[in-house]
């Protein structure tokens, strides 16, 4: 009986033992949290990250992937916790006010000395920075496009793709009567993030904004209301396929890719894929062209830049910020570009950036002139959830557009109040 | 020689380590919940978090986005729970017949159940595509609708859509249980209904219904609690869009707390999402509890 019981507590001891043992003699682990949407693809970010480690043994670097939709309310569960699930994340510029006031991210304002920033795109860099310091390194260059199928467009008799919305409409319409696609436009107009970056692009395009300086709700008025009679008026007069209003951006590619549609806007990851035979019925036909503006601008997109934070509990800061300087190094960013675009300005001098996609490399160039942010407040989250939902009421027509964005400035005036 | 324990104090000895984990995993949290809901916690601005009393609850009753909520979620619940009780008890009386392959069908109705429920979401949001969709091509292919067809794209469409894959998951538990409630009927009842000239539908309303009241009760009661705390199959189907039509009172709750870090708004609704179930199951159970006489 007793020496039963001894060997129990010998197996006990020594299990207990051997997990400490574990955890002291294992490498160090860095954990990692991206996501799986639009910009590098997994592959990539496996790759690169196996070179950082293959550069320094000894260190793990566990990869997880979510949809974007899922990325935000992760870090903030494990930041907001303290729970050290994640040493470095993915952060979306819109988020960086927030989780700058919250405290979620380490402040690298010093770390980013050591980076040359005068060589980074201004909109990229911002999207790392809030009140004066910075909470990243910017990493995902990216903006809107507007992708055209210059077969529809041929057939239709047009060689250029539209400058303004005006003939964007015009060339939609003929595509149209001539029957070569039933609906011409498509978008990511679901309720998610995604109707909330088109309708931004469109804004500028339009020529507005949606807060003014003072932070205040103006999209309700001008150009932001313009531009949801415009996304109404697509929709029934035909022109915007009917389902961009359940559509994120993976289902444009779809639609775009299979022929279906002439014109769509997406992220610069489409231009690849669209034009890869494995992944497209529409290869060689899909172009990239700078998004159209109106009288009041000549062009507007949407900065979608994201950086790589430390997150705060991290048990390891400075090799994560090691790692995130890795992943954004210019030469890995330059190897890389087929998915992303570089952040570094003088990287587009480079033959592999703007050799291997000339049209790419251009065309950002340009592009990038006229990026604009999404409001950078604390309360944006709930300030994008009022639009999406009063957006969508106008797309169903449910709601007139006036009485959509009275709503929605109604409630962001409460929101801003709110939160001062 | 050491005094044996008495019988009852080894008792409380053997039920202390469950008592305890119960205390911290069940009863703390529900009690901290209770005491976040009394105040304004907001994560984005964690230096401040003021005592606002029964603040939270006014605001959130006052205002329309709980009540909208609400209102789709009983209708949710109704239109489900009936609905997988009017296929799922008739399933149950068909596969309570005897006939070749009985077995199998038996085990095949579970699948659905088995199912995760992400794996079911992501089916039916293929089903319900409206590109490439099942249901889009079946529908026109058979004639009945001439182009295809935006199931998740109008808020009141897609709250129905969503629904009928919350069926087509839940109805096999249904069957199930029931079908063990079948099992346990004594077969004179039928035989000496038959003798004295009942059909088949007297005998299902005067035997067969109140024999299974034990049965739905229990059903009810866990398939009422599950639809009031429905969330997965919203959050992977439709995100609570297009226009907040699928937003249930759950989903409601996850974006306060999760999306846009409002802790105490986030327990607030938990808690009368707690009372709204605690009042309904009271309600079952005067409603139904009385007991089956043989």
């Amino acid at each position: 009986m007793k020496s039963k019981k001894l060997w129990l507590i010998t197996v006990l001891l020594v299990m207990l033992v051997s997990c400490f043992i574990n955890v002291a003699g294992a490498a160090t682990t860095l954990n990692a949290l991206y996501m799986k949407q639009a910009g590098y693809s997994e592959t990539d970010i496996e790759n690169i990250t196996a070179k950082f480690e293959a550069k320094y043994p000894g260190i793990d670097v566990n990869l997880i992937f979510v949809p974007y939709d899922a990325l935000h309310d992760k870090i903030v569960t494990a930041a907001a916790t303290k729970s050290r699930a994640y040493d470095v994340a993915l952060i979306d510029c819109i988020w960086t006010p927030e989780f700058a006031r919250a405290g979620f991210l380490l402040d690298v304002t010093k770390k980013m000395a050591a980076v040359n920033t005068n060589d980074i795109f201004e909109g990229v860099l911002s999207s790392v920075a809030y009140g004066g310091k910075y909470y990243g390194m910017p990493w995902l260059n990216d903006t809107k496009y507007l992708f055209y199928n210059k077969n529809i467009l041929a057939k239709a008799g047009y060689k250029t793709p539209p400058a303004t919305w005006d003939e964007l409409i015009q060339q939609a319409k003929a595509i149209k009567e001539k029957g070569l696609v039933e609906h011409p436009i498509v978008w990511s107009w679901a309720q998610a993030e995604a109707a909330i970056c088109d309708y931004t692009a469109l804004v500028a395009g339009f020529g507005g904004e949606i807060l003014d300086e003072k932070g205040n709700p103006c999209f309700h008025q001008g150009a932001g209301l313009e531009v949801l009679k415009f996304m109404v008026k697509t929709i029934k007069e035909g022109l915007t396929n009917p389902s961009s209003k359940e559509f994120l951006e993976e289902d444009v590619r779809r639609v775009f890719s299979q022929g279906e549609a002439a014109f769509a806007m997406n992220w610069a990851y489409m231009y690849n894929l669209a034009n890869d035979p494995a992944e497209s019925a529409i290869a060689g036909d899909a172009e990239i062209a700078v998004v159209p503006g109106s009288k009041k601008a000549v062009s507007g997109s949407v900065n979608g830049g994201m950086g790589l934070a430390v997150v705060n509990s991290s048990r390891n800061p400075d090799l994560a910020w090691e790692y995130i300087q890795f992943m954004a190094g210019k030469e890995v960013q330059i190897e890389y570009s087929a998915n992303a675009l570089p952040i570094y300005i003088s990287a587009y001098d480079d033959p592999r950036v703007s050799g291997d996609q000339p049209t790419l490399a251009s065309v950002s160039e340009k592009q990038y002139k006229y990026v604009v942010n999404r409001p950078q407040v604390t309360w944006y989250p709930q300030l994008s959830e009022i639009l999406q939902v009063e957006i969508q009421k106008a797309l169903i027509g449910i709601k007139s557009p006036e009485d959509a964005l009275n709503t929605a400035a109604e409630a962001a005036k409460k929101l801003k109040e709110k939160n001062k | 020689m050491r005094r044996p324990l008495s019988e009852e104090n080894f008792a409380f000895i053997l039920i202390t380590p469950a008592v305890i984990i119960i205390f911290s995993i069940v009863l703390y949290p529900i009690l901290k919940t209770l005491y976040m809901s009394f105040f304004n916690i907001d994560l984005t601005n964690p230096f401040s978090r003021p005592f606002v009393g029964l603040g939270n609850y006014l605001e959130i009753l006052c205002g329309p986005t709980f009540w909208n909520a609400m209102v789709r979620t009983v209708y949710f619940a109704v239109v489900s729970i009936s609905m997988e009780f009017i296929l799922g008890i008739s399933i149950a009386l068909l596969l309570n017949e005897d006939f070749y392959g009985r077995w199998l069908l038996r085990s095949l109705i579970i699948i659905p159940w088995a199912i995760p429920t992400i794996v079911n979401g992501s089916l039916w949001r293929w089903i319900f595509n409206p590109q490439y969709g099942a249901l889009n091509a079946l529908l026109t292919q058979i004639g009945l609708i001439d182009s295809y067809q935006s199931w998740l794209g109008s808020p009141f469409l897609a709250l129905n859509m969503v629904i009928v894959a919350d069926v087509w998951k839940m109805t096999p538990l249904v069957v199930i249980m029931i079908l063990a409630g079948l099992q346990t009927i004594p077969h004179e009842l039928y035989e000496s209904a038959g003798v004295d000239g009942a059909n088949v539908l007297k005998r299902f309303f005067h035997i067969t219904l109140p024999m299974l009241k034990p049965t739905i009760l229990i059903v009810l009661i866990l398939r009422t609690m599950e639809t009031f705390k429905v969330f997965d199959i919203i959050y992977i189907m439709t995100s609570g869009g297009p226009a907040n039509g699928t937003q249930l009172i759950t989903y409601y709750t996850y974006r306060e707390a999760f999306s846009y870090l409002q802790l105490s708004k986030g327990a607030t609704l938990a808690f009368l999402i707690s009372l709204t179930i605690l009042g309904l199951s009271i309600i079952y159970v005067k409603a139904l509890g009385t007991k089956t006489e043989y």
